[in-house]
């Protein structure tokens, strides 16, 4: 599973307002900090506040604040507003499903097995960012600092 | 997103937790605990797993969280010599709380008093295994810290 950038971005700026709560911070702030371009940070913190992940703040300075449970939003949850995770890229194909190109069995089967190879590799990946939470993961950070 | 009941507000002066190993009066409230949980009543497994892991046997643990008499809930582990070279390490194979009583810290000093048990007896490394759906308790457990191990279950279908 490779994340893109828009997930990325996503991943900390989403932290970067569960390690404040209550705090209101501004986009700037965060591009600022992260290195991000602010034209694509905006796009995704809209997306986080469709999501109900942070409230868009109202008047002078304007900004955002985080409007989830840190302890119950997962980085899959997160992950799952910019990523197509319903169906992995590695997925078997089912026989049957598309006509096997009659120049390329061998190739069509060796395919098939490294897909079923990849999409194992997804599901644990899936499993790892639904059991932790942006609570587990500052705490992860913190200790990393140490 | 991971959801869990709010545990019910303590009513009057609420008796102090007390972790402590398992006797054979807890089982019938370890049984609830579990089946209320897994959905399944395993009384005879329980008593096996008391007559194996309780007493304060060398190496096994099984501790309860004791609130005036109500256990809270259980934890079950060892130490076990790992297999393929690796050092012993502490096991936990199971741990539990009543979901009404969730969300108080009950599970943590469940573990840590089952890791303090392991320290004592010179490992320095905890493990557990379970299902990638068990969405709750991965939580718990990477709440606390732990992270992937070296290591990857197996299995395949015995015809």
């Amino acid at each position: 599973m490779k994340l893109q950038k828009n997930t990325h971005l996503a991943l900390c700026s989403v932290l970067e307002f569960a390690a404040h709560p209550g705090e209101q911070l501004s986009a700037a702030e965060i591009a600022a900090k992260y290195r991000m371009s602010p034209h694509h940070l905006a796009k995704v913190l809209r997306a986080l506040g469709r999501a109900g992940l942070v409230r868009a703040a109202r008047g002078a300075g304007g900004g955002y604040r985080f409007a989830g449970n840190a302890r119950r939003v997962t980085l899959m949850d997160v992950i799952g507003l910019f990523e197509d995770i319903s169906a992995p890229k590695g997925a078997p194909r089912r026989a049957g499903r598309r006509a096997r190109p009659e120049a390329g069995a061998a190739a069509y089967e060796v395919e098939e097995a490294v897909g079923v190879v990849l999409s194992e590799i997804d599901e644990i990946a899936k499993a790892t960012f639904r059991s932790i939470t942006l609570d587990t993961m500052l705490k992860l950070i913190e200790r990393r600092r140490r | 997103m991971i959801s869990l009941k709010k545990p019910a507000a303590p009513r009057g002066s609420v008796p102090a937790l007390r972790v402590r190993g398992a006797q054979t009066a807890d089982l019938d409230q370890v049984v609830e605990i579990d089946a209320g949980i897994t959905g399944l009543r395993k009384a005879e497994y329980w008593g096996e797993i008391l007559r194996r892991y309780g007493g304060g046997r060398q190496q096994r643990f099984f501790l309860v969280a004791d609130r005036g008499g109500r256990i809270e809930g259980y934890v079950v582990g060892d130490v076990r010599d790992w297999e393929f070279g690796s050092p012993p390490c502490g096991w936990v194979f199971g741990i539990a709380v009543r979901p009404e009583a969730r969300l108080g810290g009950i599970a943590t000093q469940l573990l840590e008093a089952i890791c303090e048990g392991f320290r004592r007896l010179g490992v320095d490394k905890v493990r557990t295994l379970l299902a990638r759906d068990n969405q709750l308790v991965l939580s718990f457990f990477r709440s606390q810290g732990m992270m992937a191990a070296p290591f990857i279950p197996l299995e395949k279908d015995l015809d």
